[in-house]
């Protein structure tokens, strides 16, 4: 992040900021614990055994391995429905979100456009006022677009912070003289927009397409309102269900009437077995793609953070 | 040139300049167009449709055929007794997050900004960010699964220490606590990033100075940093005081429950309950507006008071 420009910078090294610097190791150290044991929790406890970890030997280092969990989490049906749509819904509505942002931010970024500031207005309003809850969920049922997988794209097709941010970049960084040349050439501006714009652009595009696909993949507000078939259902949906539900899931897993102690412990187990393993479901795609893309996240909030 | 690529600069009349530009920039117009449309039916109807927070509502007859009833549903929301609670959970969750979370963000860039192990530097940033990418409902999840009261690992630890189980998701005191301290932890590294670079860009000449005057770390933070990066934390404070009754709608939600209600419900849980599950659409309307217009009202405050105060302001 920082750029270490010279060596020769000059430091200090007093005996108080000697202090000053010790403490601060001692605090980052622990706020890294803080940080990362609540997930480690969850990954060791994923591999334990079930017993261990419902009696609270598991804390830091996992006790015993066992795969049970995960081969619950294989066989819980919605988890895999759940994710099929979520890769679906990711794909076609971040596609979606890109077009949407562009076509949006390029015309907006046109400064030879007459009605560039009337159509900002217009978008901008959008951003502070909106009809609420209920006129949304009219107007979208009226669409008959409610339980189709289209509920799950099209309203939240354009977010205009995000229409800001390459509008920024658009009329900041790429000169002016491009497009009196390209204009020259004969280029018309879709040319202009796809031969030169877009390409020089790839950064901030990067970043925007990013968080849309973080939305989606992460969306459960959007099914809660609008979805009710559980073949549409998002992969957070079916999350929830596991996670949130106590005592429902372990008759959900199996459906034997035996009722003995016994079995309802190692029903209870498997239950909460499957809590962690979803929860790993649910945030590997993350972790995965996460140390890759992290720097890009990084620039977004910069890039943001320029007043448009 | 200039003339012909800037074609309303002219003093013509503005439909005569209309007519040039959509003949000269009929493609930007084109390009335009889904975006008009899209936010014409996705946010502009809706907008029409506020019209039924003064309308009993009846499907057969449509928005504008049902009759009114005027300041009704206000009315009622404003006597209910719940409306106190939902105003001071409302404020009470999003001012206690601001206080905590707002600086602590500021700590925690300026910490990371002296610390000298730069190793260590680089993990903490990294790893301090990554959950804010995790969604909404596997955090309450996790929350859920730790504050269990018969076996989650929190009560497991305050066990060690002779401490009774807590129920702590089914006690309304702890509600807006677990919630603030969860986005803490969920935030906290993500909010930093723009203060860090900001720090970083400080210019270091200045630092040079004061070390060779003999100021230490915590005075430089004091009287170098923290005025250098002033302007974002006004803007950023600005922000988040205008959106102080719009508490995000999932995680509250998704933590709520019966017992804890009376400290969690909030306008966004209570809109989405009567208009949704009871299909009170009039009521939920109405209620909605009310948010939206505090909220309106907030922000130009919040934006007013901030540019009397420092120059600084949104817009």
């Amino acid at each position: 992040m920082v750029k270490q420009k010279k060596k020769s910078k000059i430091l200090s090294n007093s005996p108080a900021d000697r202090a000053f610097d010790i403490v601060n190791i001692i605090i980052m150290v622990a706020l890294l614990f803080i940080f990362v044991w609540p997930l480690w929790f969850v990954v060791i406890s994923s591999f334990s055994n079930p017993f261990d970890v419902w009696k609270g030997n598991v804390m830091l280092w996992p006790s015993g391995f066992t795969l049970k969990g995960y081969r619950e989490m294989f066989r819980y049906e919605p988890i895999w429905i759940g994710y099929r749509n979520n890769i679906f819904y990711t794909a076609v509505g971040t596609l979606i979100n890109m077009a949407m942002t562009v076509l949006c931010a390029y015309p907006l970024s046109r400064k030879d456009w007459l009605p560039r500031k009337f159509w900002l207005k217009y978008c901008l309003i959008t951003m502070y006022i909106s009809g609420g809850l209920i006129p949304t969920y009219l107007v979208i049922r009226n669409l008959h677009m409610t339980n189709t997988i289209w509920a799950m794209m099209i309203p939240g097709a354009l977010s205009f912070y995000n229409a800001l941010i390459v509008r920024s970049y658009f009329s900041n960084s790429i000169p002016n003289d491009l497009q009196e040349a390209a204009e020259l050439d004969g280029a018309n501006p879709v040319q202009y927009l796809v031969k030169v714009v877009l390409p020089l652009s790839k950064p901030v595009l990067a970043v925007v397409c990013l968080y849309y696909a973080v939305g989606h993949w992460n969306d459960y507000y959007t099914a809660l309102i609008y979805i009710s078939d559980r073949n549409l259902v998002p992969l957070q949906t079916a999350l929830r269900e596991v996670l949130m539900s106590s005592a429902s899931i372990a008759n959900l897993l199996h459906n034997t009437d035996s009722n003995t102690a016994m079995l309802m412990q190692q029903r209870m187990e498997l239950a909460q077995s499957l809590k962690y393993t979803s929860i790993i479901a649910g945030i590997i795609p993350m972790m995965i793609v996460y140390p890759f893309v992290q720097k890009y996240f990084v620039k977004g909030v910069m890039v943001g953070a320029i007043k448009g | 040139m200039k003339k012909e690529k800037e074609p309303w600069k002219s003093r013509e009349r503005f439909s005569v300049r209309l007519k040039k530009d959509l003949k000269h920039n009929w493609l930007l117009w084109v390009m335009f167009l889904p975006v008009v449309i899209y936010y014409a039916v996705f946010n502009y109807a809706p907008m029409y449709g506020i019209l039924l927070a003064f309308k009993d509502y009846k499907v057969k007859r449509g928005i504008l055929g049902s009759p009114w009833v005027g300041f009704d549903y206000f009315k009622r929301f404003f006597s209910g007794y719940y409306f106190w609670d939902l105003i001071k959970n409302t404020l009470g969750i999003s001012i206690y997050s601001l206080v905590i979370g707002f600086p602590l963000a500021i700590i925690f860039a300026i910490l990371l900004h002296y610390l000298t192990m730069n190793k260590l530097k680089k993990i903490v940033q990294m790893v301090s960010y990554a959950p804010y990418f995790i969604s909404t409902v596997v955090i309450c999840g996790m929350l859920t699964i730790f504050m269990d009261p018969g076996n989650g690992v929190f009560n497991k630890i305050i066990g060690l220490f002779g401490h009774e189980p807590i129920p702590f998701l089914y006690v309304p005191e702890y509600f807006k606590t677990i919630y603030v301290w969860s986005g803490v932890w969920q935030g906290m590294g993500w909010s930093a990033i723009i203060y860090i670079s900001s720090l970083a860009g400080v210019d270091y000449e200045m630092h040079e100075a004061a070390i060779i005057d003999g100021a230490s770390k915590l005075q430089r933070i004091r009287f170098i940093d923290l005025p250098s990066i002033r302007p974002v934390i006004v803007m950023l404070l600005i922000m988040q005081l205008g959106s102080l009754m719009s508490v995000g709608f999932e995680k509250v939600y998704l933590l709520q429950n019966d017992l804890n209600r009376m400290s969690s419900d909030i306008i966004s849980t209570y809109t989405y309950r009567v208009g949704l599950i009871n299909s009170e659409f009039g009521y939920s309307t109405a209620v909605g507006l009310f948010n939206t217009v505090i909220n309106l009202i907030i922000l130009v405050l919040a934006n007013t008071i901030a540019r009397k105060a420092t120059g600084e302001s949104l817009w």
